[in-house]
């Protein structure tokens, strides 16, 4: 396997807020390969979205990227840690280097200028081009991304087009500079199921014409079974599981996992049985629970040990990790426990 | 986008017609005429004005006659620009009203760059520094703007100004230059008195435009197309000036239809006390000698003045907002 264009180890984002300290993204280790798809799947609120915001460092106040590190390999072979660049250094890392995709299309453009200014304005800041040179290539991109005449096209504004165009802009203007890795954040969740397999579509073309690396985020298992090579199950802020799609379907060992497997609907299902849920809720974020975050929902909880020990991540195959007592670190646990007070 | 800016031109027209009539029925309502208010004025000094004078004067200014043929001469006589004589100072209408129209103008106009260029960075820094010391500051300071009517700050400001700099504040001229004919140095003048009252007058409405601006920037500042900017890797200031300010800017282009009004029916007492010839003083005292023509000419003008700055407030906004631009088509 080649070197990662994307290795982030233990990062953490936290947001401090009158009322305490949320834990958004508490250690997040995941790795991303050109021409490779990695998707990130949770419930809401597990950190899913902070996490591509914490790489770009865009997490708004008062959020704070606390820890860990985020290690960019550029074209150059250099590597660098885009947790240690100020703001400003890292400016130039946003559009040419990581390009974000969002969920909601109409919000996420400004309703004050033509498409083509909002394309544009990248590629005159980051490539130098002129006015005309940047609408001459904001015209290739949308004819790339399957805008029909893009000419005319260029100089609508956002409310002017349906949903299913908006979300091609959008993917046009993240890949306005030639990025080398897409964060796509649920990039079709406001979408109708034929335009999604579309835009779907679409990113794989993308993928295969260019080798980028993409991270989609979404809590869809659908289209992480459609689209990615490798997975990272979220749940609270951690990466309760990571490997390789296949086998996190075939053999999902973290028991969130498998409730989430199992929580998708099927054709296949006889009528009139109840879709399997995964009891009780998401914590409050201010109430975090003590030891491994998932055990008050957890079906195969460990007495005793998930209720006191946080799991450490265990690498259980090759490239597969997972945060899970059944599944190892149950002795070290042990160990510390039995020094501290019960 | 032509035919809706000429349906536009040709509502205004009927509105303003509406308006001629209003402010002629308001005119007429108070009981009594201007004659009767003349008598009135003339015998509290102790001289009196026998019957048939009276006849006369009302004869004069077709008084007796009934109401509607009374407002259609007075409309038919403004179509061909003549608007009248002022029972009261007996002069033409024009001649009183004369410069004082483009002095209000001009002050309406310097009220509205001082409103602006007050209320629009203030406003923007409130809301991008939120909750820090100089939001507070600013907070406060708006709210006493306010609150505090805007005569009484007028006293504050003329009383500080005499005890500390010895300067008497108040009128738009000098004394030696209130009378004389224009000239540059007149002009002059007219500039170094124009910012005091400018700033008193302007000081209510920035307080307000800052907490409208202030919001509506802290609800823009959410949302996501601003993270779609940072992401592109624009600075924080181009991010922020480009589009969150640019979008919480339609308060400020709807601002201009009201200033002009307001700076004639509505800062009246600020202008009679800070002493300025502006059209609101004279508009009292046409009401109170019930001076007809020249009241209707007033209110007729502020109903003209009000219709054209809505007219521009509305073409601003069209220019500020491509969503209202395209909703006409």
């Amino acid at each position: 396997m080649a070197e990662p264009i994307l290795s982030v180890r233990g990062l953490k984002t936290q947001f401090f807020g009158p009322e305490g300290v949320v834990r958004a993204v508490d250690g997040v280790d995941f790795d991303v390969f050109e021409g490779r798809t990695l998707g990130v799947v949770g419930e809401s609120g597990c950190g899913k979205s902070v996490t591509a915001r914490s790489v770009l460092g865009i997490v708004d106040r008062p959020g704070k990227v606390v820890g860990g590190s985020m290690k960019l390999r550029r074209a150059s072979g250099e590597v660098v840690d885009l947790g240690t660049l100020t703001n400003e250094q890292m400016r130039k890392y946003r559009g040419p280097e990581i390009a974000l995709v969002f969920q909601e299309p109409m919000a996420s453009f400004s309703q004050h200028y033509t498409i083509g200014n909002q394309i544009g304005e990248g590629i005159k800041l980051h490539m130098g081009l002129d006015e005309r040179a940047a609408k001459k290539r904001a015209i290739e991109l949308l004819d790339m991304v399957g805008v029909p005449q893009p000419a005319r096209r260029v100089d609508d504004y956002p409310f002017q087009l349906s949903g299913g165009l908006r979300q091609r802009v959008m993917i046009a203007m993240a890949l306005s500079c030639d990025p080398r890795v897409l964060i796509a954040d649920e990039p079709t969740t406001a979408l109708d199921v034929t335009t999604q397999a579309q835009i779907l579509d679409l990113l794989r073309t993308l993928q295969k014409d260019r080798g980028l690396a993409i991270i989609l985020i979404t809590h869809d298992m659908g289209v992480i079974a459609e689209m990615a090579h490798d997975v990272s199950v979220m749940y609270l802020g951690r990466a309760v599981e990571t490997g390789s799609v296949k086998e996190i379907f075939e053999t999902p060992k973290h028991p969130y996992t498998r409730a989430l497997l199992r929580s998708i609907p099927t054709v296949l299902a006889k009528p009139r049985t109840r879709l399997p849920t995964i009891a009780g809720s998401i914590p409050h974020p201010f109430d975090r629970p003590k030891g491994c975050s998932y055990h008050p929902r957890c079906a195969e909880i460990i007495g005793a040990v998930c209720e006191r020990a946080e799991p450490p991540a265990v690498d259980t195959d090759d490239r597969r990790q997972v945060r899970c007592f059944l599944h190892g670190g149950m002795e070290e646990a042990k160990a510390g426990l039995q020094g501290a007070p019960a | 986008m032509i035919a809706f800016i000429t349906r536009r031109l040709l509502l205004g027209v009927v509105t303003i017609f509406l308006i001629s009539v209003l402010s002629f029925i308001i005119i007429q309502l108070p009981p009594g005429d201007f004659v009767d208010a003349y008598i009135a004025q003339l015998s509290s000094s102790g001289s009196q004005v026998s019957a048939a004078e009276a006849e006369n004067l009302r004869q004069l200014y077709g008084l007796g006659e009934p109401f509607y043929v009374q407002y259609g001469k007075w409309l038919g006589r403004i179509i061909t620009g003549d608007f009248g004589e002022s029972m009261e100072w007996r002069r033409p209408v024009t001649e009183v009203i004369g410069d004082r129209l483009w002095l209000t103008l001009l002050l309406s106009f310097a009220a509205l760059i001082v409103t602006w260029g007050l209320a629009l960075p203030i406003g923007i820094f409130s809301a991008v520094r939120q909750y820090s010391f100089a939001d507070y500051a600013f907070t406060l300071v708006g709210f006493i703007g306010i609150a505090v009517p805007n005569f009484l700050l007028a006293l504050v400001i003329m009383y500080f100004a005499f005890v500390w700099f010895g300067a008497s504040v108040g009128g738009l001229f000098s004394a030696e230059m209130a009378l004389a004919p224009w000239s540059a140095a007149k002009v002059w003048d007219l500039i170094k008195h124009l910012p005091l009252p400018a700033i008193i007058l302007a000081l209510g409405g920035t307080a307000q435009l800052i907490r409208i601006m202030r919001a509506n920037l802290l609800d823009e500042l959410r949302r996501p197309y601003v993270v779609t900017a940072r992401a592109k890797g624009l600075s924080e200031a181009r991010t922020i000036i480009k589009y969150p300010v640019r979008a919480a800017l339609n308060p400020f282009a709807s601002n201009i239809a009201y200033l002009f009004p307001y700076l004639v029916s509505g800062s009246i007492i600020v202008s009679i006390v800070l002493g300025l010839p502006t059209v609101g003083p004279l508009l009292v005292k046409a009401l109170v000698a019930q001076d007809m023509f020249l009241a209707g000419t007033i209110v007729l003008l502020l109903g003209v003045m009000t219709v054209i700055g809505t007219f521009i407030s509305d073409l601003v906004l069209m220019w500020v907002d491509p969503r209202i631009r395209h909703q006409m088509d």
